[in-house]
């Protein structure tokens, strides 16, 4: 595994500690995402499941995350939380330092548009619209003027080398493709964070690594990037790998520690 | 998000939902087509009957002298009918006292009709309706001659042996020929046709034009009412519908005096006015406007039911879309504003059409069958507003619900 991530800072477990502690304030606006024990439970038909059990999660700007964890751990879940596409039960939930756990409707909306690029294991694209079309949605939302949006848009397919398939739609693209094009499309509006949940889970394993070169160079530009994976080569990406168990973090540790307990 | 951009968005939907946006327009259509259709044929009937039926079988600012009611609302008990035999019946010398309490451009005649046998000697005997008149009966009723002349002066006052016959009963007893200055025979007696009068047209296949006028001093008048001096009635025009009811008051108190009722009692006779037939009319629009008012709303539910449908099917799918929208951002009011301009675009296009061929269908059918039809204003108003409504609403009202949920609720529904 030959990457280059030195470049790329990570949080030490003292620095995330404090942080973690000090519950109902709020954090310096360089930590980007702060949960103090975030729950969240589902009601299926009068049975509780509780997918998250309190999760302490601190990540600064900058940092390159995976999560791990068996199926059902929960990783969706805080994922979710995360972009703000999901609210929470309990806890608090910080981002930028900004209580984004008792947010309205609309600032959630604003928050979404503005704050997070989300990437899903299944694309996410609106099936009748171009590429183009699909990358400028965040800045419809945002009122971004239309020639003003085209130039951006373009700009962000160019970054993930599909400026040359803007016309086409999903149906006339490949499953790496698809998943450039929603990566172009979380970046369009310059979020602080890029969320990615299996990124590559619907893709083979040569176009993953092209997937995860794609992140492993949009975390050494110095975007903060966080990547739902149960795949360890592909958190092997990664700078810092948290594990999460039964809706619990159950380690959070430089990736060095983290292959090196697994034998990679 | 601007308004242009949702109103962009909405109509990128539309063009590349093209299956989806055509049966949402066509359901609408239909509905309005159907509630156009069925409201028109029942107004075309209502129109018919008030303008060409009640209008020209019954004069204007008119009322009619009679003895007991020509024209009957609802059901007779037998008391009732009993009660109108013993009563008194108009007579000739009635007129005259009518006539001199009456307002002096008044209008007035009286008249005895009945069915009764013609004969000619070039076609089949037919029944007609004979009426004999004294008076302007003929204007008060606005019914000139197409062929031949009217009444004189002279035919009237002195009653000699002529008529004025309907045209279809012109030419079923004169087939082929003109029946002015010809013979036509009524009770074993010789009349000469002088003239063929106007055509009141027809109601549901019934002709109104097997009529025959004559003079009441003329002979025909013994067959119409054997009694001596007695008549059907009297009918009376006045210039205005205000002084209608003065005139009324006034023959009311002529009838009075002359038939000898004390106060206490009621009248036995009638004023009958045109109204008492209109009531009659509109006994029977009240059960026509509601099956109208019916039927177009089973159409309605029908195809709201048809609408809702569809866009149920579409429901998951623009769920999802809703999710992956919120998800980079969309407020709800975007999404609500979207869904709002397709809908309605969709809508109004489908009641144009239903419009346009709603009329189109009360055309077919004015022309295809005798049934009269008549688009009302109301009913497009109506129609739009249903139709569109019913679009509107199955299609925003999925769209709000959806537009409610988490981003990942609603990405989870595919
Ligand atoms: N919408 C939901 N309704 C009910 N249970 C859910 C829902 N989403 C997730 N869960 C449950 O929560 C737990 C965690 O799910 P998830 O976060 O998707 O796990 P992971 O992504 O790690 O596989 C699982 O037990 C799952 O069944
Ligand atoms: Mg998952």
């Amino acid at each position: 595994m030959t990457n280059n991530l030195e470049e790329v800072p990570m949080t030490t477990t003292a620095e995330r500690q404090a942080v973690l502690t000090a519950a109902n304030t709020a954090p310096d606006k360089d930590w980007v995402i702060v949960t103090r024990g975030l729950c969240r439970e589902y009601d299926m038909g009068g049975e509780i499941v509780r997918a998250l059990r309190g999760v302490d999660l601190a990540i600064r700007r900058n940092e390159y995350v995976a999560i791990m964890g068996p199926s059902g751990s929960g990783k969706s879940t805080l994922m979710n939380t995360i972009g703000c596409l999901d609210t929470p039960n309990s806890g608090e939930y910080w981002l930028n330092g900004q209580k984004a756990s008792e947010m309205k409707d609309d600032q959630l909306a604003r928050v979404r548009n503005k704050e997070i690029g989300f990437v899903f294991q299944t694309f996410n694209l609106l099936p009748r619209a171009t590429a183009l079309a699909n990358v400028e949605l965040p800045l419809v939302y945002a009122g971004v003027p239309s020639a003003e949006r085209h130039a951006r848009a373009k700009e962000a397919l160019e970054r993930v080398q599909l400026d040359k398939r803007m016309g086409h739609r999903p149906n006339e693209l490949s499953g790496g493709q698809r998943q450039r094009v929603a990566i172009a499309r979380a970046l369009v509006n310059r979020p602080s964070i890029l969320l990615a949940d299996e990124p590559t889970g619907n893709l083979d394993s040569t176009t993953s690594e092209e997937i995860m070169r794609v992140f492993e160079e949009l975390a050494n530009q110095g975007q903060t990037v966080i990547m739902v994976t149960h795949e360890p080569d592909i958190a092997a990406h990664a700078r810092r790998v948290v594990v999460l168990r039964d809706g619990v973090i159950a380690s959070d540790d430089r990736r060095e520690n983290f292959t090196a307990k697994l034998g990679l | 998000m601007k308004f242009f951009e949702a109103v962009r968005l909405a109509f990128h939907t539309i063009r590349v939902q093209k299956l989806k946006s055509f049966f949402t327009a066509l359901g609408v259509c239909i509905g309005v087509m159907f509630l156009i259709t069925v409201v028109s044929i029942v107004e075309g009937m209502g129109k018919y009957m008030e303008n060409e039926l009640v209008g020209k079988l019954i004069a204007i600012n008119s009322f009619e002298l009679r003895h007991r009611p020509s024209i009957n609302v609802g059901d007779v008990s037998r008391e009732t009918w009993l009660e109108y035999n013993r009563r008194p019946r108009i007579l000739e010398s009635d007129v005259e006292p009518v006539v001199a309490a009456l307002p002096t451009d008044a209008l007035w005649a009286m008249y005895s009709n009945g069915s009764i046998q013609v004969e000619s000697s070039f076609g089949k005997p037919r029944s007609a309706q004979v009426t004999a008149f004294d008076g302007q009966y003929l204007e008060i009723k606005k019914l000139g001659v197409t062929s031949g002349r009217s009444f004189s002066q002279v035919d009237i006052s002195t009653g000699t042996s002529v008529v004025v016959i309907g045209p279809d009963l012109a030419k079923r007893l004169f087939p082929d020929l003109n029946a002015v200055d010809r013979q036509v025979k009524i009770g074993g007696r010789y009349y000469t046709v002088i003239g063929v009068g106007e055509s009141l047209g027809s109601a549901f296949g019934m002709s109104f034009d097997n009529y025959v006028y004559a003079p009441f001093r003329s002979p025909v008048h013994r067959l119409l009412n054997p009694g001596a001096h007695q008549i059907d009635g009297m009918i009376v025009q006045v210039a205005t519908a205000e002084a209608l009811p003065d005139a009324q008051e006034a023959v009311r108190g002529v009838m009075r005096a002359r038939h000898q009722l004390r106060p206490a009692q009621k009248d036995n006779f009638v004023l009958e006015t045109s109204d008492t037939a209109l009531e009659f009319w509109n006994k029977i629009k009240s059960y026509l406007v509601l099956a109208g008012i019916a039927l177009p709303a089973i159409g309605l539910v029908v195809g709201a039911i048809v609408i809702m449908n569809i866009m149920l099917v579409a429901v998951a799918e623009r769920t999802h879309e809703i999710g992956i929208r919120k998800a980079l951002g969309a407020k709800r009011r975007d999404i609500l504003l979207q869904f709002m301009i397709e809908a309605s675009t969709l809508s109004t296009f489908g009641a144009a059409m239903g419009i346009a061929l709603g009329a189109l269908g009360a055309y077919a059918i004015r022309t295809l069958t005798p049934m009269p039809t008549y688009v009302a204003p109301w009913s497009i108003v109506v129609g739009v507003l249903i139709g569109a409504g019913v679009g509107i609403i199955s299609g925003v009202y999925p769209a709000s619900r959806a537009s409610l949920l988490d981003p990942v609720t609603a990405l989870r529904q595919e």
